[in-house]
């Protein structure tokens, strides 16, 4: 997910044992605040590896957005119609919003926005690793609506009671806009499933393609998931990878056959005793190659973003120099 | 990086006869550009029929560590409660 943890195995060993070495009578009544089910707030008093846990988490979300609008921005200029075009002008501006309220709840635990936006342009900070993948026909905008939103929705309607209070306000904001997203791209695929021969091929090449990609994005089984009980034990998260990825599977499929599109999967199908459906082995060599940056797109997408920060820079020269002129005129009058 | 933009909090009033409540925060250079963002950021849909903002840093909080002692003054005044005072049942309008 956009908040999957991306961290070496080293990087997370280290990070525990300073967790452990730290536990005070304070951290118990922290631990205790938390049971009880309360929120904490940005100057109340945190364990540090709380507050690094969460900076990272949202720092992570906050760069999945921003980054999550390069593969739509790509077809802005060739959607097919006036309305497409609008709409996903719309969702790609609603991303931005995304991640600038994410980057707000980061700043109030002390880091400033100019190190985290640093950070993602010199390639030191993790995002989403779905966005490392092309965005090849016009029916994968369909499918980044349909499941990447999907899948999002799902991991984020629980963090929208997660335990810091920031946190969960921004990620309330957030989901009542994904579920536009979400629709967004199903009717999109609909129109696609519905279409010519030609049209209803892009929409299940779309759907073939971005698939496990998705899956993906719940981060990897729990089995291998170290730090989820750490989180959450803080109830940053609610949910492991693999119940979030499973409800997801159970929601999506209904709506795969709604659109008379099949899902890449052969060993996908109906448990009647679990209640949920089985699914095959998902590919975590390709998960953790992209999360080390052999995502086909992965050195586009920086390059992208660092472009588009320099390219702004005389506009936000210029908006310095106009504050500063406005500023020395109020105080001369 | 150029110099970081003053960070200001958002208060939105989504309809008139409601206050202003707490939207979120945004950078800008100067307060105008604040309200510009902020009508970009915060009321995409339709959210707000005003705005304000305010330099978070002209914004003074009171301690969450003092919080106990802060509010303690209203905690042993029960009496400043409805529920304080036993009426009878059977008095009407009350």
């Amino acid at each position: 997910m956009y908040t999957t943890d991306l961290r070496t195995k080293e990087q997370k060993q280290k990070d525990q044992r300073e967790a452990i070495a730290q536990v005070g009578e304070d951290d118990i009544a922290f631990q205790a605040r938390i049971d009880d089910d309360q929120f904490i707030e940005p100057k109340d008093y945190m364990p540090e590896a709380y507050r690094k846990t969460l900076i990272r988490q949202i720092a992570q979300h906050a760069h999945s957005e921003i980054v999550g609008m390069l593969p739509e921005g790509n077809w802005v200029t060739r959607a097919p119609s006036l309305r497409r075009k609008l709409i996903l002008i719309a969702k790609i501006q609603d991303e931005a919003g995304h991640g600038l309220y994410l980057y707000s709840a980061a700043e109030t635990l002390g880091v400033s926005r100019d190190d985290l936006v640093q950070q993602l342009h010199e390639g030191k900070a993790k995002y989403s690793t779905i966005f490392n993948y092309p965005s090849l026909n016009w029916a994968d905008i369909g499918a980044i609506g349909w499941l990447v939103d999907g899948a999002a929705i799902t991991n984020q309607i629980p963090l929208c009671r997660t335990s810091y209070g920031p946190y969960a306000r921004a990620m309330v904001r957030v989901c009542k806009e994904e579920s536009f997203h979400q629709r967004q791209g199903y009717e999109l695929m609909m129109a696609m499933a519905k279409g010519s021969e030609a049209q209803k091929q892009m929409a299940q090449d779309a759907l073939n393609r971005w698939w496990w990609p998705s899956l993906m994005m719940f981060g990897p089984p729990d089995e291998e998931s170290t730090h989820t009980a750490q989180s959450m034990a803080w109830k940053i998260k609610r949910f492991t990878n693999d119940e979030l990825r499973q409800r997801f599977i159970d929601a999506t499929i209904p709506q795969a056959e709604a659109l008379g599109l099949t899902v890449p999967d052969p060993d996908l199908k109906w448990n009647e005793e679990r209640g949920h459906y089985d699914y095959g082995d998902i590919d975590w060599d390709e998960f953790w190659s992209v999360v080390r940056g052999d995502g086909i797109c992965a050195r586009d997408r920086i390059q992208a973003r660092v472009k588009a920060y320099d390219d702004g820079a005389w506009v936000r020269e210029a908006a310095e120099a106009y504050a500063a002129k406005q500023q020395q005129s109020a105080e001369v009058a | 990086m150029s110099n970081q933009w003053d960070l200001y909090e958002v208060f939105i009033r989504s309809k008139n006869g409601t206050s202003h409540k707490h939207a979120g925060s945004i950078h800008a250079a100067d307060a105008n550009m604040a309200i510009d963002n902020a009508r970009d950021l915060y009321t995409r849909r339709s959210e707000g029929t005003s705005i304000w903002v305010v330099r978070s840093k002209d914004i003074t909080a009171s301690d969450p560590g003092e919080a106990a002692a802060l509010f303690e003054p209203a905690e042993s005044k029960i009496y400043r409660h409805p529920t304080f005072y036993d009426i009878p049942k059977d008095v009407p309008n009350i």
